[in-house]
């Protein structure tokens, strides 16, 4: 508060001393500067700062590094640079005055006081500063570190500011100052209104510390800002009020257990404790008498029991109080960020929408595949998630040979596609077309290459994570305001999953192959005597699944860690999506999850503490949807539903 | 009818003289010291694990539902037990470290110090509402049953009456699987999180005796349920039940329209399958010693099914000699006592190993040999599977494929 009295005093003075230089003002108060203290430096430092002299900005700077000094025999003040002879000297416009030996030299040496007030006052001289580099400097450590000496600088700054973008900046900063620091209960009001709903974090942060509240507990009511009053059971706990009654010694400690039990021990004679036997200890109940006892004989001292702990609480008030004396601003900051709060409220939930699409598009592209195979084929493959896992170790494989990482994701997708295509078709030769019309057996036979793909992985590649890294160009995210962003990576698998959506389509609806499964998908034998071999086009269409569970273990394992284990963490999840979604449909599996990654991050963000919790009551979620919806979100009708 | 249930079930003598002669083997060997503690408990729990499987041959055997998510009741039956046995196990140090603190304990003191004890790993000191039953054994016992029962009763009735069928259901009861895991993994759960429940192979006012004794109980506990459960679910599917939950199996709709309740019956099978899971969770985790969410995992229940599938559905002793021969290989894979097979370029280790020859393994046996290991039996008995030319004995999704089925 003085600083700021101060500074309003050297604002005041400052007209009449205009005329002079840095060098008259130093000279005029040289036995002050020398032996500067943060008492009675100020007028001159404040003097230096409002002289309009081009040199005082660079005397105080000086001054502050400690490279000012005084030659002793005229006491005359020079610019000090150190070398071999002693000291360099300048004179404070700038021209080399010569040399002098250390002995004739009083180097100053201001104490950390002062050279914070320099650096204080050296603020305007920055804010003005011709390099606008310089001046943004200066406005974001204002920004970072809120003082009341900045307001009168900044204010002195912001006319002469010729960049608009840093007027603008000037000019906010300057109305969050204000309504902290400004004496004027008028124009901190003003200022707060200013913003109305402006979602910048600098705003809430500078908005918070004016509603900051200190718990008090009162006989009567305090003429304090107060907040709010409180009741004990309700809005704090009786504990916790009965702790404030203490701490504002207004009423004595609680009997701890702890405590009774040391003073009960203390005062045991001959097997009783003030007449109660020692093995009639065992209950609360008997031990408190036995206390109040000892109390009575005045042996222990008086500690609240129970009753007269109520009886306290009840005696006394609790209030919230403002640490801002001033209620007119308070109030006034309160409705504001209630607004703020408001809004904050819809570019949550516009973020959380986001959040929830990118988890969406993850497991969309984890359960495309299975969709494929599953929903068309009705194949159920459990070792879908170590398809995932295969195409995420191809993309660590292929950054081991290319560094480049841009150039590697982009060699890694096909070579993944081509990995798992040719992994699927094996399997599919092998084990799965004995199977057909056989689900469960498929299911096991699958768990079962499952285990063993699984071990050999981590035989093959350790059980530590292994680094997949996204080109640089992925890094960071997408700020749309202070609320609401999205990474990069989340944006690109967003698009590889549409780019997917698109091209299963293309293939289904427009191509040969597409014409072929479907026939396959509802008619094998009729679609036999057509002319389509069935075994081919299972093949192919595992093979595709497989190949898509690979790709999308690239897109995966950019952002997860990449381990054996990859797959198994999603497997569950992506029958989810095509179960909830409906089977034999793309849109099925885009609508299933849509629904589950929404729903999943909706139910985080009520719980945001836990997100096991969230995915168990997800899953309790869909074994209910299930039970309205048994074929998903989006049902075949009629014959293509298979019965 | 007429024929008595003993000559329609000629397996089951052999069978429960097999198991006697078993149980008193090794009660011998251990009593002779041939055989050490560890690999008496090993047995011990590998007879729950045969259990287990006598019940999943139930379910997916005889009444072709192949639930994903059984071990879930194993390790509930475990946990219900497991607080019990760690409660009073707490109780009594508890007891006996506030005997020395000056002042007989209060209740309240005992209460206190129990859950300290058992939560502070969490960093929680009251007692979650859960335990309100842990401190009576009777209550406990009876929450091994009444739980995991009532969870499947619940479940069952709501995934049947939807006529959620084949995979659907499997993965159903492997999502229900995987809800409880993450459930129990959190701290919050009451259930001390992913620490689990531990030491509970010390027995409450048991310390005199030594665990070679404890884990022989154990043993013949786990043998005499065994034994109880095979002969009642022998009983149960010689019988008019046993010829409609196969029948379900194998065609589900004609069952139906015969005026069958199939809801009823899939129902009642699930949850008794579901409790006698939990009783074998029961007398396992007391020998494992500790139990913890991982047990939950969705893929133990899938191995309780590649048990079932080794040893040859359909048949009660097909299960046993499953969940017997391979818990016991992967043991002895697993354990670092098989062998390693130098190739030149490399030397095959069994324990980074036996997981694919177990999953090779099984893709085989569900491509070439559907009946398991227990087609063995049929083949030294001259017994043949019946020609239907390919087809599977019913339409389902469970139903007995030809070269599973006997004549």
């Amino acid at each position: 508060m003085r600083i700021l009295l101060a500074c309003l005093l050297a604002l005041l003075f400052a007209a009449p001393l205009r005329a002079e230089t840095a060098a008259e003002i130093l000279s005029a108060n040289a036995a002050l500067v020398e032996k500067a203290s943060r008492q009675t430096i100020a007028p001159v430092i404040d003097a230096l700062g409002a002289s309009g002299d081009p040199t005082a900005a660079q005397v105080l700077e000086a001054w502050g590094n400690k490279a000012l000094g005084i030659r002793k025999s005229d006491g005359i003040f020079f610019l000090i640079t150190a070398n071999d002879g002693g000291y360099a000297l300048t004179d404070l416009i700038g021209a080399p005055a010569g040399q002098a030996a250390k002995s004739d030299i009083t180097e100053l040496k201001p104490n950390a006081g002062v050279r914070g007030m320099i650096a204080t006052a050296l603020v305007q001289f920055t804010l003005s500063d011709p390099d606008a580099l310089k001046r943004a400097a200066a406005l974001e450590s204002i920004a970072k570190d809120p003082k009341p000496e900045a307001l009168a600088p900044l204010r002195a700054a912001i006319t002469n500011e010729s960049d608009a973008k840093l007027k603008a900046q000037k000019q906010r900063l300057e109305r969050l100052l204000t309504l902290r620091f400004e004496p004027d209960s008028a124009a901190r009001i003003k200022a707060i209104d200013s913003f109305g709903a402006d979602l910048g974090l600098d705003l809430r942060a500078a908005l918070n510390p004016l509603l900051a509240t200190t718990k008090l507990a009162a006989a009567e009511t305090p003429t304090t800002n107060i907040a709010r009053e409180l009741k004990p059971g309700r809005d704090l706990t009786e504990i916790e009020a009965y702790d404030l009654l203490v701490s504002a010694n207004l009423a004595p400690a609680r009997l701890t257990i702890e405590a009774a039990r040391t003073a009960l021990i203390a005062n045991l004679v001959n097997g009783a404790v003030a007449g109660v036997p020692l093995a009639d200890l065992n209950t609360q109940a008997a031990r408190d008498r036995a206390y109040t006892a000892l109390e009575a004989a005045g042996t222990v001292p008086q500690a609240a029991t129970d009753d007269e702990a109520a009886a306290a609480l009840k005696a006394h008030h609790f209030y919230d109080i403002y640490t801002e004396p001033d209620a007119a601003v308070t109030t006034a900051a309160a409705s504001a960020l209630q607004y703020i709060g408001h809004k904050v409220a819809a570019m949550q939930a516009a973020d959380l929408a986001l959040d929830g699409l990118s988890l969406a598009s993850i497991y969309f592209l984890a359960a495309i595949g299975l969709a494929i195979t599953f929903g068309v084929m009705g194949v159920i493959n459990m070792a879908h998630g170590e398809f995932i896992t295969m195409g995420a170790y191809t993309g660590y494989v292929v950054q081991l040979y290319v560094p480049n990482y841009t150039a590697s994701i982009l060699i890694a997708l096909p070579l993944a596609f081509a990995v798992t295509f040719a992994v699927g078709v094996t399997m599919e030769r092998l084990i799965i077309r004995h199977l057909y019309k056989r689900p469960l057996e498929t299911l096991l036979a699958t768990f079962g290459i499952s285990i063993a793909l699984q071990q050999i992985l981590k035989n093959v590649f350790g059980t530590q994570a292994r680094p997949l890294t996204s080109p640089a160009w992925l890094d960071g995210a997408l700020n749309l305001n202070d609320v609401v962003s999205i990474s990069y990576i989340r944006i690109a698998i967003f698009v590889l999953a549409l780019l997917f959506l698109t091209f299963f389509l293309w293939l289904m609806k427009r191509t040969r192959l597409g014409l072929e499964v479907r026939a396959v998908t509802q008619n094998p034998t009729m679609a036999a005597s057509m002319g389509i071999n069935p075994d081919r086009i299972n093949m192919l269409t595992f093979g595709l699944g497989s190949g898509i569970a690979g790709i999308a273990g690239v897109a995966i394992g950019l952002f997860a860690k990449v381990t054996s284990e990859l797959g198994t963490d999603y497997i569950v999840q992506s029958f989810m999506t095509v179960v909830v979604g409906g089977v034999g449909n793309i849109w099925g599996a885009l609508a299933g999850a849509t629904m589950i990654g929404g729903l999943q991050k909706m139910i985080e963000f009520l719980n945001p503490s836990n997100t096991l919790a969230a995915q168990t009551y997800m899953i309790l979620f869909i074994i209910l949807f299930i039970q309205f919806r048994p074929r998903g979100i989006i049902a075949l009708k009629g014959r293509a539903a298979g019965d | 009818m007429t024929r008595s249930f003993l000559i329609r079930t000629p397996s089951l003598l052999i069978f429960i003289a097999c198991l006697a002669l078993f149980t008193i083997g090794v009660t011998l060997a251990a009593h002779y010291g041939l055989m050490s503690t560890s690999f008496v408990k090993t047995l011990g729990k590998t007879l729950c694990l045969c259990l287990a499987a006598l019940a999943m041959d139930l379910i997916w055997g005889y009444a072709g539902i192949l639930s994903l998510g059984h071990m879930a009741f194993f390790a509930l039956g475990g946990y219900m037990i497991g607080m019990w046995l760690m409660y009073a196990r707490t109780e009594e140090i508890v007891v006996a470290s506030l005997l020395n603190s000056g002042l007989p304990a209060t209740p309240e003191e005992i209460q206190q110090g129990i859950a300290s004890q058992i939560f502070g790993v969490v960093g929680a000191s009251d007692l979650p509402t859960i335990w309100s039953f842990a401190h009576s054994l009777p209550l406990q016992l009876a929450l091994v049953v009444a739980l995991p029962g009532l969870l499947a009763l619940i479940f069952g009735w709501l995934a049947f009456r939807s006529r959620v069928t084949g995979v659907y259901l499997s993965i159903l009861t492997q999502a229900m699987t995987l809800a409880l895991a993450l459930y129990l993994f959190q701290n919050d759960s009451g259930l001390r999180g992913n620490n689990g429940l531990s030491g509970l192979q010390n027995l409450p006012g048991l310390d005199a005796v030594s665990q070679d004794s404890i884990s022989l109980w154990f043993f013949w506990a786990s043998a005499a349920a065994l034994a109880l459960a095979y002969l009642t679910l022998s009983w149960i599917v010689s019988g008019k039940f046993g010829s409609v939950i196969r029948a379900i199996r194998d065609d589900e709709a004609r069952v139906r329209f015969l005026g069958y309740s199939v809801e009823g019956y899939k129902l009642f099978v699930f949850t008794l399958t579901a409790i006698i899971v939990a009783l074998a969770g029961a007398l396992y985790y007391p020998q494992a010693g500790i139990i913890n969410p991982a047990e939950l995992a969705p893929i133990a229940s899938i191995y309780l099914a590649v048990w079932v599938a080794i040893g040859g559905r359909g048949r009660l002793y097909g299960a046993v000699i499953g969940a017997a021969v391979v818990s016991l290989l992967s043991s002895w894979f697993t354990g670092g006592r098989a062998p390693s097979i130098p190739l030149g370029f490399m030397t095959i280790n069994w324990v980074d190993w036996w997981q694919v020859l177990l999953g090779a393994a099984f893709v085989c046996v569900t491509l070439f040999a559907p009946k398991g290991i227990g087609g063995l039996f049929d083949y030294f008995t001259g017994l043949h599977t019946p020609d239907r030319k390919g087809a599977p004995l019913g339409p389902d999704q469970g139903s007995l494929q030809e070269k599973e089925a006997i004549e």
